[in-house]
């Protein structure tokens, strides 16, 4: 039997026989595989760092520990799957690209407040910058996501 | 640490990396031959992790901290297996993109090891 994967009423069609639409498919295979990484970036860093010397500078590793909490929610949303876990991953990237905004602007305007580097310092200078361009990229997936289980994009 | 083995495992992880952001631009998913080269390239991972371990048994210390030393010996080694699964879970092109992304970060992961031990 010959499948037409091309024709978005086919898609469609499938759409509503699966129960739960899937993120990580397609690009949103690397989107959680970089969002993997920083999980494990940020939240062992902090761990590392609270745990050994949190007096050093407690704001940094408290928003590093955010950052990594926040990392670890989109990433299990995206491999769940489904319309709820895309809504609330939207969220989130939305909170983390104002996160990493806002820190990376806090860094700049005052690096007295940050007596050691967080995950977002610099706007994720210390990461290749993914910390800024992974929630906008992720957005752009999300969205489109929600166009191919609704009307065809 | 050696310097040499360093080089070598992001030399070899940005060869990875390449290879499979090739075969991405392709249109191709990852082959027999990839996983060869992830293979080689966690091989390498391996033989650092076990060094890095023997060397703190003999009472060389990293200048940044053990733990974050093995955190990162052990991220490293992971790094590679953990993309190369994945790309199996997802047979076309972006498995592969995946792939090199994970070439990417284990060299980045090299140059903080570096920077760790104090090199």
């Amino acid at each position: 039997m010959t499948v037409t994967d091309d024709e978005p009423r086919a898609g469609q069609a499938r759409q509503q026989q699966q129960p739960r639409q899937k993120l990580i498919t397609g690009p949103g295979i690397l989107l959680v595989w970089l969002y993997g990484v920083m999980v494990v970036g940020a939240v062992s860093r902090s761990a590392v760092q609270i745990s050994t010397d949190f007096g050093k500078a407690p704001l940094a590793y408290t928003l590093s520990a955010i950052a990594g909490v926040v990392y670890g929610f989109i990433t299990y949303s995206l491999v769940r799957g489904g319309e709820t876990a895309r809504k609330a991953a939207l969220v989130c990237c939305a909170a983390e690209l104002v996160g990493v905004l806002g820190v990376g602007a806090w860094t700049l305007a005052e690096p007295s407040a940050f007596p050691d580097a967080t995950v977002w310092s610099d706007f994720g200078m210390g990461y290749l910058f993914i910390p800024v361009l992974l929630p906008v990229t992720a957005v752009f997936w999300l969205r489109r996501a929600r166009g191919q289980s609704g009307e065809p994009a | 640490m050696l310097v040499a083995l360093t080089v070598a495992t992001s030399v070899a992880a940005l060869a990875l990396a390449a290879w499979c952001g090739f075969a991405a631009y392709r249109d191709q998913p990852t082959k027999d031959w990839h996983f060869i080269g992830m293979g080689v390239v966690t091989l390498l991972a391996l033989v650092q992790l076990i060094v890095g371990v023997v060397q703190l048994a003999r009472g060389e210390d990293p200048e940044q901290g053990t733990t974050i030393f093995v955190a990162y010996l052990i991220g490293s080694f992971a790094c590679v297996p953990a993309a190369g699964f994945m790309s199996l879970g997802e047979r076309t092109r972006w498995g592969s993109l995946t792939v090199a992304a994970g070439g990417v970060v284990l060299a980045v992961l090299e140059v903080r090891l570096y920077d760790i031990w104090g090199g």
